[in-house]
Formats: structure tokens, sequence, C-alpha cells
């Protein structure tokens, strides 16, 4: 159970550092209505990455649920 | 002498004259947080939150102005160029024209207010020493490390190097400030758990009363004066705002605070069937933190708007946290500091008008989640395995009052039971 936690915790911290990467990504590399599409595509991998992160700190048993 | 010469010599004198109502501001949150907090622990939360200031101000003077640099809006006072501003180095060393030291003085009171919004959700179970180290790597590092993002790297650049609007707008720091400190209160909550019967077997949270509502809501009448200073410094300071908008910040803040305080009395009595005084005080706050962003940039109507959204979003984050996510947030710091401040830099995207500026502000809560949140949390959890943030069980029962300090705040008071905690 520790170890499934401490993954999913370091699973959601590295969603949250890709998000920003596609953001600083995108606009560095695109152009136009790209870069909004993929800033949007960033942010929703960070809420991804919060969401996993806070089932991570759920006091064991409520993540079961 | 020109009108460019009088306007930049006012800039300056607002910006002085705010430096000294900034500290209210501090004081005001102090004030919030002890009072909210239990008073077996208010000696302490006070203690800690001076050491946390002097810890703040010094760790800003070794490197963090080191880190931050200059925002890129420092040219209003007519003789000073770029040029002359130059590149501060550590224990502030080079720091010697009077533009430098305004700006110096004005991010350590930023750093100082942004250290002790975290004192909030650690209440009543984190070691003075341990929030000592943590304010020290925040004032350091990831505080200025964000302010130098947001007011002179790619941030402050969004407008004109990728076409997004003016660039990430935060006049009066509902990001650099309260997001970042926010957050790193949300990590901090995270790393040290709920207080000793906060939740019970099945996880159904205790409302742990706040021990001083005087406290609290003259904290946030306090709390008011000092951010009327901090964005009105803000707002010429990082927005280069011409002196005579500080009147319109002045406006803006006030109305957004009223509607979110009232929102927050409206929401409560709805739900609660009484006005509650905490959340009403939470949502004072909220409507506070969120007319920081946009308090040069909103028209009166929309700095309204945006406290009216801020008040009720509070009332409902606060229940969020303690009730879905199970983070015990004595002082609401999370939901009043990060949610709403988020909810601030949103609404400078939404309501300034401004083509393209929604997607800056976007691109800033992205950086404030996914780089300074990460990097907060990763400082903290690396501290808190070399000193332990916690108090020991024995030392939460007895009181933080007795256990780190010695003696009680109020010696004469019988303390009674915890007959509100489930057992």
């Amino acid at each position: 159970m520790f170890n499934k936690l401490l993954i999913m915790k370091l699973g959601g911290f590295l969603l949250l550092l890709s998000g920003w990467s596609i953001v600083v990504a995108a606009l560095a590399l695109l152009h136009g209505n790209a870069v909004s599409i993929f800033v949007l595509s960033g942010v929703a991998v960070e809420i991804l990455g919060l969401i996993l992160v806070a089932r991570a700190h759920l006091p064991v048993g409520e993540g079961q649920r | 002498m020109t009108s460019a010469g009088i306007n930049s010599l006012l800039s300056f004198a607002i910006c002085g004259c705010c430096l000294f109502v900034i500290p209210l501001a501090i004081s005001g949150v102090t004030l919030v947080n002890t009072g909210l907090g239990r008073s077996r622990s208010a000696a302490h939360a006070m203690t800690c939150s001076l050491c946390v200031l002097g810890v703040a101000a010094l760790a800003y003077f070794v490197c963090g102005l080191a880190v931050q640099g200059y925002p890129s809006h420092l040219d209003f006072l007519g003789g000073l160029d770029r040029g002359m501003l130059g590149r501060p180095h550590i224990f502030f060393l080079g720091v010697n024209e009077s533009l430098q030291l305004l700006a110096a003085a004005f991010a350590t009171l930023s750093v100082a207010l942004a250290s002790v919004i975290v004192l909030g959700a650690a209440a009543d179970r984190w070691r003075i020493i341990a929030a000592c180290a943590s304010t020290a790597a925040f004032a350091g590092w990831a505080y200025p490390s964000f302010a130098r993002l947001a007011q002179s790297w790619f941030l402050a650049q969004l407008g004109t190097r990728f076409g997004m609007g003016s660039g990430f707008l935060d006049a009066g720091g509902s990001g650099f400030i309260n997001v970042t400190g926010g957050l790193t209160a949300l990590a901090i909550a995270w790393l040290l758990g709920p207080r000793r019967g906060k939740y019970s077997s099945n996880g159904m949270p205790a409302a742990i009363p706040a021990h001083n509502a005087v406290f609290v809501l003259f904290g946030c009448m306090l709390a008011w004066v000092g951010w009327l200073g901090l964005n009105s410094a803000g707002a010429i300071l990082y927005a280069g705002s011409p002196p005579e908008r500080s009147v319109l910040v002045v406006i803006n803040t006030t109305f957004c605070a009223a509607a979110a305080g009232l929102t927050a009395a409206a929401v409560t009595r709805i739900r609660f069937r009484r006005p509650d005084a905490s959340l009403i005080a939470n949502g004072w706050m909220a409507g506070l933190v969120a007319s920081s962003a946009g308090c040069a940039t909103l028209k009166p109507a929309t700095a309204i708007l945006t406290g009216l959204v801020g008040g009720g979003l509070v009332v409902f984050s606060v229940e969020f946290f303690e009730f879905s996510l199970k983070v015990d947030d004595p002082c609401g710091s999370i939901s009043v500091h990060a949610v709403c401040g988020i909810w601030g830099l949103l609404a400078v995207g939404i309501f300034s008008g401004i083509p393209g500026q929604l997607m800056a502000q976007i691109v800033g809560i992205a950086t404030l989640l996914g780089f300074i949140f990460p990097m907060t949390y990763g400082l903290n959890w690396l501290l808190n395995h070399i000193i332990p943030y916690r108090v020991s069980a024995d030392g939460e029962r007895q009181g933080l009052d007795l256990h780190e300090l010695g003696a009680d705040a109020y010696p004469e008071f019988v303390v009674h039971a915890d007959e509100f905690m489930q057992r």
C-alpha cells in the first residue's frame, strides 16, 4: 500500500511537471491557434497530476472507496 | 519640472508611503491565523509568525533578491533607466539607488507576507524550527523564482513575444504572493497530516472552533488597510500603472473585498441558517486576494463581480478541502490564498477585455501549478526528512504554547476538555 501511494505521488508530480513542459514547449515551438490548444492540453495534464497527488494523500482506506 | 518628472516623483512618493502600511497586511494575516487556531497554541502562533518574518526577510536579503532581480516595469523614475538598475547580487550588494531600494523593500515585505500565509494551514502542529527552515527555502528560492518568471522573464514577455495580451498581469500579487504561499501551505498541510482528533475513524471531520473570533475579524480590517498599500505599490512597480490610477486601485480593492465578504455571509446564511464569522472573514480575505491581480486593470463593476465569485468560491472550497480531500487547514489558507488567488488571476483574463489576456493568465497559473508547486513540495519533503516538521503527539495534546514555549498565552484561563473531538 505504501509503495502504491508513493508511486501515485511521484506519478502525480511527474504529470504536473509534464503539463508545464507542454505549456512551455507550445510557447517555444508553435504559432497561432495551436499554441492555445497545446497550452490548454498542458493545463489538463496538470489537473490530472493534481488529482493523482490529492488521491495519494487521502488517508489510507479513503482512496479505496 | 516636466509632467513626466512630476509623475515619476509622485509614483515614488506613493510607493514609499505604501511601504509603511504593507506591514498591516502581514499583521492582519497573523491575527487571522492566531484567532482561528486553538487557545493552547495562540502564543506559539504569534511567536512562530515573528520568527518566520525574521527568517523570510533575512533569507531574501541573503539570496532572494539575487534570484528575483528587478521587475521589467521598474523604470518610472525619470532619471533612471534599465542600465542603471543593474543586476542585484547576494546580500543586497550593489543595491544603492533609491529605486533599487524601493523595489527591494517592497519585495522583502511581499515575501514576508507570503511566508506568513503558509502558517495558517499548519497551525497547532508545526514546530517553530521546522517553520523557520521551510521559510528559508521558500523566501530564498521558491518565491523569488516565480517572481522572476512573472516580472521579468517569459511570463512578463508573453504579450510582446507571443502576442498574449499584455503578458501575465499580477499587479498586487494574487499569484506571486498569495498562490505561491497558498500552494506551499497545501504542500505542508499534506506533509504534516491533520491535527489529532480532526478526523474520526470513518473519516468524518470534527469542527474545531476558532479560539478568538475578535482577533480574526480585527485581522481582516488590518489586512484591508495593508492590502490597499500592497495593491497600490504593486500596481506602480509591477504593472507600470500611472500614479493617478492609485485611486482606482483603492476603489477596486475595497469593492472586491466588500462583495466577497457579503457573498460569504449570504452563502453561509443560506447553507447553515446563520452567517458564519470565520467564513465571512475568509470571504473578506478572499476578496482582498482576488482583487490583487487586476486592481489596476479592472473596472469597479468587474472588481465587484470578481469579489462575488471569490466570496462564494471560498466557502465551497473550504468544505471541499475539509470533507472531500481530508486536508486539515485550520485557517482556510489554501482556499483563501491559493484557490481565490488563482480565481483573481483568471478574472483579469476574463474581465480585462484585452485579446489574448486570458491565455497569458492561464500560462501563469500553469507555471504556478506545474513548476512552483512540485518544487515547493519537494523542498519541504526533503526538509521534513532532515528536521521533522510535526510536534510529538504529547506536545499536540498539551498544546504548543506549553510544549514549545513553556508558557501559555492565557495562563489564567481554564483550559477545557476537547469535547468537540470525535473519539
